[in-house]
């Protein structure tokens, strides 16, 4: 490493980056941990990607909430908007008799007009995010309960094959007792997942949007100054939390195959943890977008060690309460000493991340 | 004319909430008229405002708490459920252990509950003044771990205040016509008054809000006045959770309080403060969490059904903050002066201009 570069990666770290490495730095601990302390469970391949197969539809809220947080906003509809449209489209492919793709666009527009909602409200009438997006949350429970308050199971042929759908990797496996080799099995919400971490991540770092969203987030009045359309930008970031939110209530369905009430339940507040375990601030304008599939990576492991460790069910709230303080902490500890200037973290230019 | 603009501009906070209040009490006097009357059962005063005052009691003084921490932190603790659930676990503990039940007993442990209650805020308000972590961040450690601590502090079951002195706490005392939490709430409402108007709290707390920098400047601590914040909301936390047990004569770890920060949230929304921290209104904000409970109940009284309950309570919400929000304000004031440059006929502009700077929509927050 030259030291030109070195000095150079000083000067230009800032603080998403900053934190989007601890995040990582953290996961990969946290992980290593798990896999010394369980090596049964956790050695296996199939186990790092259960945590994708049976949460894919929370990697996808957090996404499209990271990018509200990144603006400076706040959504806490996306778990009940993603409970609705479980609930909408099982509805429509049991009781209506609907194709998948009908179920799709159905998801797409449920999630469409929430978003549409929340950004006409939230920008053009400058409305506090919060209690919109929290009478987005009591329109979509009430609209959730008013449909169907009973578990409905969906069975019809072309989706339940949806469901059951696997793709197997080949080359990747475990042997197990028998000396039969089982290869690991991914789902196609896992791939949506990565599709959409791409796009994100594309479109926060090089589009103008992108670009726009982290200035309205760090400085409203400075992005106005700069010419930035700061309404637009607003509405169009909740528009797309919304349509994600969407998605991911499809993606749920894809994986459980059932609409129920308490579907999504919660989501928000994991996902508002998984994105502050990734670094990305409420306050806004600070974050990595990739931040977001990190930290709910964290929390997911987190929750998984607590119940390899066999924790008394009341316990393992507790202690995930725990190691998030424990991480928050740490976190804010690291700004601010980073920000008395006593610490200097100096990064290889290969790993530097742009923002 | 200056005195009585600027009684306007005290006033003009409170515009929204009175109306919304006014709407609903009309709403429940077309359904029927016999919405105001009041019965005596057993001495007490029972009726549809009575049931209101003493369903919204711990809902007021929660919001009374989120008022402060939203003004100083720009932030809302999103645990005060949670909080509110632990504080009043420990106090049944202390009730129940104690043997005999005196009101001294009750007293201790309503004390001790205030001081879990303080506890609980000093956790929060380190996390949020010393490690400057966003306050709904910080909180959401107690929100997503709270219900277990009371849960293992009741001991899995959900232990019941069989005793004379809880129930009347939680209903009536024999001889005082109006329901025990209705007094206690007032008897609460007016502590703060106090308080706020013998101590420079008022003062120290929108200085923070408006701007810590500056506040910082000026020799306020806004730390302090942040953590203090939060050791006011364990407080408001902890006797909240004192009047829902009693009310509930169990105390249920998992339903007590739930979800109650959204409500609070909102009657501080509602209540014409900005969730953005500085100027607050105590008064809007217990106004507000009235109107939220008579707007639960009026849903309830004009039979619309259970489910859709929370379809209706969204769209009131969404028609109020429209109906509420500058630009909408602005737009309205706007029209009202050309409707009342057009009355004035050719009357000289000045006076357009004059009516405006009046309009009710140009002193938003």
């Amino acid at each position: 490493m030259r030291p030109l570069d070195a000095a150079k990666a000083k000067t230009r770290l800032s603080n998403s980056t900053l934190l989007f490495i601890i995040a990582g730095v953290i996961f990969v601990l946290m992980y290593g941990f798990a896999l010394i302390t369980y090596p049964g469970s956790f050695m296996q391949f199939q186990t790092f990607f259960d945590l994708f197969n049976f949460n894919a539809a929370l990697f996808i809220v957090a996404l499209g909430l990271c990018v509200v947080m990144i603006g400076g906003g706040i959504d806490i509809s996306v778990g009940a908007v993603c409970g609705l449209v479980t609930m909408a489209c099982a509805m429509f492919l049991q009781l209506g008799g609907g194709s998948i793709w009908g179920a799709l666009l159905l998801a797409l527009a449920i999630g469409l007009a929430f978003g549409l909602m929340h950004g006409l409200l939230i920008a053009y009438l400058e409305i506090q995010p919060f209690i919109i997006t929290l009478a987005g949350m009591f329109l979509a429970q009430g609209l959730l309960t008013t449909l169907h308050r009973e578990p409905l199971n969906v069975t019809q042929p072309a989706f339940v094959a949806l469901r059951n759908y696997t793709i197997e990797i080949p080359w990747l496996g475990t042997v197990n007792r028998l000396g039969v080799f089982i290869p690991c099995e991914i789902k196609p919400g896992v791939l949506v997942v990565v599709v959409l971490v791409v796009l994100y991540a594309i479109l926060m770092k090089w589009s103008r949007f992108g670009r726009n969203v982290y200035a309205v987030g760090g400085d409203r009045q400075s992005a106005r100054m700069l010419g930035i359309n700061v309404k637009r930008t607003i509405f169009l970031s909740y528009v797309l939390c919304g349509l994600t939110a969407g998605i991911s209530g499809f993606v749920f369905l894809m994986t459980t195959g059932a609409g129920n009430i308490g579907n999504g339940s919660l989501f928000e507040m994991k996902a508002i943890a998984a994105n502050v375990m990734g670094g990305v601030m409420l306050n806004g304008g600070v974050g990595n977008l990739l931040g977001a599939p990190i930290g709910t990576m964290t929390l997911l492991t987190i929750n998984e060690l607590i119940r390899a460790a066999g924790v008394q069910s009341n316990l393992q709230a507790i202690v995930s309460g725990l190691l998030l303080y424990v991480f928050i902490v740490l976190q804010s500890a690291i700004v601010a000493l980073r920000g008395s200037e006593k610490f200097k973290l100096a990064l290889p230019s290969w790993l530097k991340l742009r923002n | 004319m200056p005195r009585l603009k600027t009684r306007f501009n005290a006033l003009s906070h409170l515009f929204l909430p009175l109306s919304v209040l006014v709407i609903l009490i009309l709403i429940n006097l077309i359904k029927g008229a016999d919405y105001f009357k009041i019965t005596v059962v057993n001495g007490a005063f029972y009726g549809n405002i009575p049931n209101i005052l003493f369903g919204a009691s711990e809902l007021v003084i929660l919001s009374i708490g989120m008022t402060f921490v939203t003004a100083a932190s720009r932030g809302q603790d999103i645990s005060i459920g949670e909080s509110g659930a632990i504080s009043s676990a420990i106090f049944v503990q202390y009730v129940l252990r104690a043997g005999n039940v005196t009101l001294g007993t009750i007293l201790v442990g309503f004390l001790i509950s205030c001081l879990a209650g303080i506890i609980i805020g000093a956790f929060n308000g380190t996390l949020v003044s010393f490690f400057n972590v966003q306050p709904m961040v910080a909180t959401l450690i107690l929100f997503l771990g709270g219900r277990s601590i009371a849960f293992i502090i009741d001991g899995k079951v959900s232990p019941i205040l069989a005793n004379e002195i809880s129930n009347r706490i939680g209903t009536v005392i024999p001889g005082i016509p109006i329901q025990t939490p209705i007094i206690l709430t007032a008897v609460f409402i007016a502590l703060v008054a106090v308080v706020l108007r013998t101590t420079n709290l008022r003062l120290y707390v929108e200085a923070v809000g408006i701007n810590p920098s500056a506040a910082r400047l000026n020799g306020i601590n806004p730390k302090k006045i942040i953590f203090l914040t939060f050791l006011l909301m364990g407080v408001c936390a902890a006797v909240a959770g004192f009047i829902a047990v009693n009310k509930a004569g169990r105390h249920d770890s998992v339903n007590l309080l739930k979800f109650i920060m959204m409500d609070a949230i909102l009657a501080v929304a509602l209540g014409g403060n900005s969730l953005g921290g500085g100027k607050f209104s105590i008064t809007g904000s217990i106004i507000g969490a009235y109107t939220i409970e008579m707007l639960n109940r009026t849903l309830l009284r004009l039979e619309v059904n259970p489910e859709a309950i929370k379809v209706f309570k969204a769209v009131f919400i969404i028609v109020l903050m429209v109906l509420a929000s500058p630009v909408v304000r602005d737009f309205a004031a706007q029209a009202l002066e050309k409707v009342k440059s057009i009355a004035a006929g050719r009357a000289p502009g000045h006076r357009g201009a004059l009516s405006m700077t009046d309009a009710p929509g140009k002193k938003g927050e």
